[in-house]
Formats: structure tokens, C-alpha cells, sequence
């Protein structure tokens, strides 16, 4: 069985798996990373939306085999390390607007709001409701008014 | 808290206003035997019994003198289980609740509860999920949004008591009397500012035997944290990742297990033709053939779905598969309950409407998922379930196994919406793992859910209203619906209250079988109609189906509040007068009212743009939504990929009388969330029915509410009920925001839909493979980074 290495959450890992096992799977059955969240298994519901080397990505759709050994992936249990704190600015805002019901859509969507500010701020702009329109995150709760207000105040901090 | 004094008063000058007397505060609870304080309450609540000691006026529809809230606190009383609340040595508080969190804030709210009689902070207290408890019976059941109705005062006098006992371990300690004491944030302190903690003082506030102590509840003017707005106690690990559902759950040996399963709603396995081909591949521990399919243990999920897109099962494909949309939309109206012809005067005019309602899917975004450890003699589960007692009485006969040898573990679970009532999920793992005889960690496949998960059943409402100029003389109702499962324990929990009512209550509820019962508890229209029936009647028993969030309600509500509409334009009244004439409750009127102020109504709203106002009745409180909403070419034709976008709600405006509330940051939270589901039932969210399949696999052709249909602006009015008791919460939206967006879209393009969800007739995906049951797992997502 081939080896993978990548750098996960800050840290070199290396996992034996086939080539063609996606990276959901790596992260979750066979390193125990479980934040990113299963919810259709075919870049639909984003529930796994982490990042690789800063973008959005949704390890449901990628295999193990597609990732190079300086490939920096990560999850939202290493959010909070890329800018040295507790908590991102992203997850601040989003408990300040108390944005999570069941909760298990939000790793996905913080996830994915993060790059979204990031690729706005980028393009030298600031979040509109035209980006939010944007956002493919399932939230089989209905949380997406305060993940709205939340993505908004959370930018203004990153 | 608590209090000696008793009080009365009347904050709003209403006449129906009435804050109760000392003796409806007055309550018993127990300290229990223990090394630290114990105190416990009943969940049998005086106030359920007083409530339904009632008078009967003329002609009031049931649920006005009793309704599914009494009915559930009521089938919770007989077992009486006790509720307690330990302090430990460290002065903080303990407390197993006996309801499943799914997202709605219970522990939130129950915690709250907790810091307010306690006058502890907050995060000194640990709400959890209590395991399956069989002697609490249906008391363990959450369902009809009743969790804070039912617990609300038993929590509360369990706090009370603590904190009254810690008052006077300390008053015997520092040797002065009670009165001169005060609780101050977990510890307790005298006029001389000695300060005992509840930890010290805890093991002295206990006793050694069971005492059986009166508490007298303080008033609601005195609250310090109920009503004010809490964020949620697990909000910090959901956003950081670190909550844990069931798949998360670190069970040895429990391996990924997934299920291939019928390529028709309700098939079932024959037999796998490649074993041996099967358990030869990658990482493929186990196969087994269970009830519902071929069961598949790997090392990862993504193996289980590799190999169940190389099974070769041979499939009985059961009774539907001649079934479509349309069959069981005859057979409905061959179901129908026929109109009285009603005798009305001469020049009377009459309208008839007929709606119709597709198959809905009440998945959540976690996939059905348990985890199973299945033994020789003894099994344990572990997963998100609403009726943790019925799912291990089930698992138990299933298993050939005593009860009490099955531990069910209740997990935190990513939403239900009426889907995790049943414990489907847990069964089909113990199953597999006692077929297997290993561990397994079982989760649906995303098109699994749709397909054959449960659903919401496909049901016609047809209304017949008759006038004489503008008086409304009759409204008639027949509700014909695909039949709902409610085996999950709740028929069985309300049924039995039956036998507790009040003579003449039992007497007319007595005869109906169980889901007319829960129709006719749960509906209600709170107007003025003349003679009003609403009644059901039911059909098909094939299908997969559950009480997804809020039962009938929706349907009704929306066939009937597009009837009020067409009946204002045929009397030419707009429909928020017709309505405020015809509203017969004050607190639905002041509901009403406020939204309609707040939503600016009557408006001028450009051609093609359309506002809607609608009101539900229900859960001991009320809801008034108003939208506003933009049917125009150019929004309806947007373009968005693998996206229905249609008509866009640009503005809700949602009016709730939810009575005491505790929360009101969680219930804002409810009303937005019930929002979102009411509006994918109007204009975008179904199962299509063809050949006894639905063609619906994953989001992409489920359309539940995606960002690009949320109303940019949305407001929340949460209304000063003037009682001080809790309604229901969960499910109030749903139902008065489908009918909103109904009635606006009505009149802004000017026709009354007569199907819904309104994009049904329109398959605009192609559907997946049925054999596989399962997509392939696409490789392409590093193409859509950003
Ligand atoms: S699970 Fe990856 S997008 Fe849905
Ligand atoms: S919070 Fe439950 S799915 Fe988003």
C-alpha cells in the first residue's frame, strides 16, 4: 500500500492508503480528524469544506493520490493556528452571533466563509450579498441569516 | 428562586392578562439521599392538570380547549419520573436532561432555567443527554416542540429547592437565620460578608433519606436570566469543530459500515449473486444481508461505497413499484372525505379550492448514523435519538434480547425535523453488527435519504368556504393524506393520556384513531368562519413516513390561508383587514398586528413583486409571518449551477407569541430556521415519485433552502405574551412562513398555485443510478478551489 505524506493542521503526517481513497476518509476513518463533516460524499453539501494551501476545497472529492507532500491542508481544528490564536476571527463572530443550531454544518461553513473573505479581500473588495448568495454550505437548520450577519461582521476582523 | 410572599400582578392592563395566584406557585419537590445535594421535582406539572380543568364554551374547535402540548405533558405525568439536579463538591451543578438536543437549544434553555433558580453562572452547570431510562417512559420523548412546555416547572423546582437547602446549611453553619442570607453567584453570603461556596456546603445541604419538601416558585417579574438572550452553551465546540455526533465517536473496532440498498422505495434484498468477489476487495471486513439491504463493513467509508457500487444483488422490488406521482395522487382523491353541501341562504356564493402537496424529505444534514456493539447477550448503541426508551425496546425484540441488556447511548444529533423520532438508524446497526458479530459504526449514504429515509407523506387539502356578501358562513376542510407513521412511540405516549382526561374531553377525542387525534389536536383556526370541520382522512400505509417539523400543519395552514386571500378578493377586502375582522384571539390579533406594522403592509410593491401575510395558531402560542416577494423574469430565470433558484423571498417579517420565553436568542434562532423550511415546502423542496423510486439522491436535486433563496432582510418580533407559562418553540415558523410565501406569490403573479412545492412539475436534474444505489465519489474537487 503507498505511503502519502502532507502537512495537516501545521504537521507533517504520513498515512499508507491507496491512491484512490478520498481524503475525507483519510482525515476522518483513518487519522480521527472529525471536524470536517459528512453530508453527501459528492462536493454538494460542504459540509468538508477545509483548505488547501489557504483555498477551499472539499476533501470528498479529492483523493489521497491528487496530494503532494508540501500540500498544506487544513481543517477547522487548525483554523484557529493560522493566525496564532484561541479562536479565528471567523469563529469569534460566529459565536458572537450565536450562528450554530445542531452545529454540524458549521465547521464546513466556517471553513468556507474564511476563504471567501480571503478571495474578496483578494480581489480588493469587501463581502457583498451578492457573495453570500454564493455560498453552495447546506444548513438543513436554516442558520443562513445569521451566518450572513456573521460572515460580515467576522471579515471586518481578518 | 424563591420567595414567601405571595404576589399578583398585572403588567399590561389586559383583560386577559393574569399573573397566577401563590397556589398556582406552589409546588413539592424531594431531597434525595446522597453524600452531596440531591434535589428532584416531578415532571407531572399542577399546572398541565389545572389547565386542563376546563370550562366548555359554545362550539370551540378541541384544540381550544386542549391541545397536543397538554396532551404530551399530560401522557408524561403517569410515570412521574423524577428529574434531579446534584450539586458536586465543587459547587457545580448537575443535571441529566431527559430529552434528545437536536439543535433546537434545549440544553441552552434548560441551563438557563437551572442559573436562574440556582443563582449559579452558567457554565458552572452540565446539562447532558440522559441514556435510554425506561421508568421515565414516554416522559423521554421529544417531539411537539414540548420539551420546555413539560420540563419547564420540574426544572425549576429542582433548582429552587438546591438552592433553598444550600440557604439554610449555610444559616445552620454561620448560626444565623435564612432571612439574612443571600445567594450570590454559587456561593452564599451574610450581612458580616462570610462567604460559605455551594461546595462547601453541599454534602451539609444533604440528607440521608428522601424528603419530601414544599417549594414555592418566584414570579416572572423577578427573573434574572429566563427571558434574557443566551448564545448556546455548546457553541464554542461546534464552531471549533470538537462537537461530537455519533460518527465522531471514538468506539473501538467500530468500523465504517454502509448499506446498498433497493433501487425502489421500500424493496428489499434477495440475495448478493458476488459475495466472494465483494469481501475479496480493499478493506472489506464484513458483508451481511440485513432487512433493508446488503451491509458492508471496510476500513473507510470511502471503501464501503466502492463496494456497494460493485454489488450484484438480485432485489424484490415490493408493492410500489408501479406507484408514481400521479397514481397516489388518485388514489388520494379516492380517499377524499366528502363536503357537507352545506345549507346556506339563497344568493350565497361558495369557493372551492384544491391543493395539492408533494412527498417531502425530512433528512437532516447528519445522515441517519449509529454506532452498534452487539455481543453474545448484550448490546450497546450509540446515536441521536428522540425516543431513546422505544428505540431499545425495538433494538431488544429485534436482537432477541431482554430490555435491560441493551444500553442506548443518546448522542447530540445533527438536526431532526421529526426524522430522528425513529430509531431506524440504531436498529439497522445492531442488526448489522449482530449479523457480523464485530462493532460497526453504520451511516446512510447521502441518497439513501431521500429514497429511503422518511418522508413527508404526499397529501391533497381541499377547502369549500360559502359567503353571504361579506360574512363568511361556512369553512370546510378535508385534509386526504398518504398515512404517517407515528410507531415511533408518540401514538402510543398520547393515546394513553386519553384515559386521564376530563369525562366530556375523552368522550370526543376518545373515538378517533391516532393520527386524526393528532389533527385534530393540532389544528385550529383561530377565526371566525361559522361552522368550521377540518378533518383527515388517510390512505396507503407503503410508504416510509414520519412527523416531519410541524405534522399537518403546513399543508393545512397553507390551503387555508390562500382560501382567506381568495375570499378577500372576491369580497374585494385586502386580506390584513379581512383577517383582523375576522381573528377571534387578542394575543393572535396583537401578533398579527405587529408584523403587519413592522412589514410596512400595504405597501406599493412594483408589478410581478407581491407582500403575503399569514398566521398559525399553535403550541400554546401563535405566529404571523409577512414577506415580501420578487416573481419577476429576471429573478425567477437567475441562473445558478445544479440550483433551482425561482422566485425570491427579498423580506420576512415573523411575529411570535411563544408564550414565557426563555430563551429569546434561541427562539429568534427557531423562527429563522422554521423560515427557511417553510419556504422550501412553497416554492422548492419535494420527492418526485416515478416507478416506486424517488429521483432525489443528494442536495443537488433536493432543494432545500440554499443561500441564494434566503430573503436578504428578515426580522423577528417576539411578542410580550402576558402569561408565564412556555409554549413551543421548534416548529411554531413553519407552517404561518409557508403559507406567507404561498399567498404572496399568489398575488404577485396573480394565480393561486394549486401544487407545492410550485416547481414539482419541473424535473430539472437528471437523476442518479438506482443499481448502484450509490453516486461514485467524484475526484474533480481540486478544480473547484477558491
Ligand atoms: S460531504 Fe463533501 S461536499 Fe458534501
Ligand atoms: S446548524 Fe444544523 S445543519 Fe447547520
Amino acid at each position: 500500500m503507498p505511503k502519502h505524506t502532507f502537512v495537516l493542521n501545521g504537521e507533517r503526517v504520513t498515512v499508507k492508503v491507496a491512491n484512490d481513497e478520498r481524503v475525507l476518509w483519510v482525515l476522518r476513518d483513518l487519522l480521527g480528524v472529525t471536524g470536517p463533516k459528512y453530508g453527501c460524499g459528492i462536493n454538494v453539501c460542504k459540509a468538508c469544506t477545509s483548505h488547501i494551501n489557504g483555498k477551499a476545497f472539499n476533501p470528498c472529492s479529492v483523493r489521497i493520490g491528487d496530494i503532494a507532500p508540501d500540500d498544506e491542508i487544513t481543517t477547522i481544528e487548525g483554523l484557529p493556528d493560522t493566525v496564532g490564536r484561541d479562536l479565528h476571527p471567523m469563529q469569534e463572530a460566529w459565536i458572537d452571533r450565536d450562528v450554530p443550531q445542531c452545529g454540524y454544518c458549521q465547521p464546513g461553513q466556517i471553513m468556507a466563509a474564511v476563504a471567501l473573505v480571503r478571495k474578496v479581500q483578494r480581489e480588493g473588495g469587501t463581502i457583498t450579498e451578492a457573495d453570500l448568495d454564493s455560498i453552495r454550505n447546506i444548513c438543513r437548520c436554516g442558520t443562513y441569516t445569521r451566518i450572513r450577519e456573521a460572515i460580515v461582521q467576522g471579515a471586518r476582523k481578518m | 428562586m424563591t420567595e414567601t410572599a405571595a404576589s399578583t400582578t398585572d403588567s399590561g392592563g389586559d383583560a386577559e392578562r393574569a399573573r397566577p395566584s401563590l397556589d398556582r406557585r406552589r409546588f413539592v419537590g424531594y431531597v434525595l439521599g446522597g453524600s452531596t445535594l440531591i434535589t428532584a421535582a416531578s415532571m407531572l406539572s399542577p399546572t398541565a392538570a389545572a389547565a386542563l380543568d376546563l370550562e366548555v364554551p359554545s362550539l370551540p374547535q378541541i384544540p381550544e380547549l386542549i391541545d397536543l402540548e397538554d396532551l404530551q405533558t399530560l401522557a408524561a405525568a403517569p410515570t412521574a419520573g423524577l428529574i434531579a439536579v446534584r450539586i458536586d463538591e465543587q459547587g457545580e451543578a448537575h443535571f441529566a436532561l431527559p430529552r434528545a438536543e437536536v439543535g433546537q437549544g434545549i440544553v441552552t434553555s434548560t441551563t438557563m432555567i437551572l442559573a436562574e433558580e440556582l443563582d449559579l453562572p452558567m457554565d458552572k452547570i452540565h446539562v447532558t443527554l440522559a441514556p435510554a431510562r425506561p421508568e421515565l417512559l414516554f416522559n423521554q420523548l421529544t417531539g411537539g416542540s414540548n420539551t420546555t412546555v413539560s420540563t419547564f416547572e420540574a426544572v425549576r423546582v429542582a433548582g429552587a429547592l438546591a438552592r433553598m437547602r444550600l440557604l439554610s446549611a449555610a444559616a445552620q453553619v454561620l448560626d444565623v437565620t435564612v432571612d439574612e442570607l443571600r445567594t450570590l453567584v454559587g456561593t452564599v453570603v451574610d450581612a458580616a460578608g462570610n462567604i460559605l461556596t455551594f461546595g462547601e456546603l453541599s454534602s451539609l445541604a444533604s440528607s440521608e433519606v428522601v424528603e419530601r419538601v414544599e417549594v414555592v416558585l418566584s414570579p416572572p417579574e423577578t427573573f434574572r436570566v429566563i427571558g434574557t438572550g443566551r448564545r448556546r452553551t455548546d457553541a464554542r465546540e461546534a464552531v471549533t469543530g470538537t462537537k461530537q455526533f455519533a460518527m465522531d465517536l471514538d468506539v473501538p473496532n467500530a468500523l465504517p459500515t454502509m448499506v446498498c440498498r433497493p433501487p425502489t422505495h421500500m424493496g428489499k434484498p434477495v440475495r448478493l449473486r458476488n459475495k466472494a468477489e465483494i469481501l475479496r476487495m480493499r478493506g472489506v471486513t464484513h458483508v451481511a444481508i440485513i432487512e433493508t439491504g446488503v451491509a458492508v463493513r471496510c476500513k473507510t467509508f470511502g471503501q464501503c461505497i466502492d463496494a456497494i457500487r460493485k454489488m450484484d444483488v438480485e432485489w424484490d422490488l415490493g408493492d410500489l413499484k408501479d406507484e408514481s406521482d400521479d397514481s397516489i395522487l388518485e388514489r388520494l382523491r379516492r380517499a377524499e372525505i366528502p363536503m357537507v353541501v352545506p345549507e346556506v341562504p339563497v344568493g350565497a356564493r361558495q369557493i372551492d379550492l384544491e391543493f395539492e402537496f408533494m412527498f417531502r424529505s425530512s433528512a437532516a444534514l447528519e445522515p441517519y448514523a449509529a454506532i452498534a456493539d452487539v455481543r453474545e447477550n448484550s448490546a450497546e448503541i450509540w446515536a441521536g435519538l428522540k425516543a431513546p426508551i422505544l428505540a431499545q425496546t425495538n433494538i431488544a425484540r429485534e436482537l432477541g434480547m431482554l430490555p435491560n441488556r441493551v444500553t442506548v447511548n443518546v448522542v447530540t444529533s445533527g438536526g431532526s425535523f421529526g426524522h430522528k423520532l425513529f430509531g431506524d438508524h440504531a436498529i439497522e446497526a445492531a442488526r448489522a453488527s449482530q449479523a457480523m458479530g464485530v462493532p460497526v459504526r453504520l451511516m446512510w449514504h447521502r441518497a439513501d435519504e431521500p429514497r429511503q429515509g422518511r418522508l413527508h407523506p404526499m397529501c391533497t387539502s381541499r377547502v369549500r368556504a360559502t359567503m353571504l356578501r361579506d360574512e363568511v358562513l361556512t369553512f370546510e376542510q378535508r385534509h386526504t393524506s398518504v398515512v404517517t407513521d407515528f410507531s415511533h412511540g408518540f401514538g402510543e405516549a398520547i393515546t394513553s393520556a386519553l384515559d386521564e382526561l376530563p369525562t366530556e374531553l375523552g368522550r370526543r377525542l376518545g373515538g378517533l384513531v391516532f393520527s386524526e387525534l393528532i389533527f385534530t389536536l393540532t389544528q385550529e383556526l383561530p377565526y371566525n368562519l361559522g361552522l368550521v370541520t377540518q378533518l383527515l382522512s388517510e390512505t396507503d400505509q407503503r410508504f416510509s413516513t414520519g412527523s416531519m417539523r410541524n405534522i399537518y400543519s403546513p399543508d393545512v395552514c397553507v390551503a387555508a390561508e390562500l382560501t382567506l386571500d381568495e375570499i378577500a378578493r372576491q369580497i374585494g377586502q385586502d386580506p390584513l383587514e379581512l383577517r383582523l375582522r375576522l381573528i377571534r384571539d387578542a394575543r393572535v390579533r396583537r401578533t398579527v398586528e405587529a408584523v403587519a406594522k413592522r412589514g410596512d403592509w400595504g405597501k406599493r410593491m412594483p408589478a410581478g413583486t407581491a407582500q403575503g401575510i399569514a398566521l398559525h395558531k399553535e403550541y400554546k402560542g401563535n405566529t404571523a409571518v409577512l414577506v415580501e416577494i420578487d416573481c419577476r423574469p429576471a429573478t425567477v430565470k437567475r441562473k445558478i449551477r445544479d440550483a433551482v433558484t425561482g422566485p425570491r423571498v427579498t423580506k420576512a417579517v415573523i411575529g411570535v407569541d411563544a408564550g414565557l420565553v426563555v430563551n429569546p436568542m434561541g427562539l429568534e434562532a427557531q423562527m429563522q430556521g422554521g423560515f427557511m423550511d417553510g419556504m422550501a415546502l412553497t416554492l422548492t423542496s419535494s420527492c418526485h415519485l416515478r416507478d416506486g423510486a424517488f429521483l432525489e439522491a443528494s442536495w443537488d436535486n433536493y432543494y432545500y433552502t440554499r443561500q441564494w433563496n434566503v430573503p436578504p432582510e428578515m426580522e423577528v418580533v417576539i411578542m410580550d405574551p402576558g402569561v408565564d407559562i412556555p409554549g413551543g418553540a421548534g416548529e411554531a415558523a413553519v407552517g404561518s412562513s409557508a403559507a406567507a410565501v404561498a399567498c404572496a406569490y399568489a398575488r404577485a403573479t396573480g394565480r393561486v398555485p394549486t401544487r407545492f412545492p410550485i416547481n414539482h412539475g419541473e424535473i430539472t436534474f437528471k437523476p442518479k443510478t438506482f443499481i448502484p444505489p450509490v453516486p461514485p465519489s467524484p475526484t474533480n474537487g481540486l478544480k473547484f478551489t477558491y
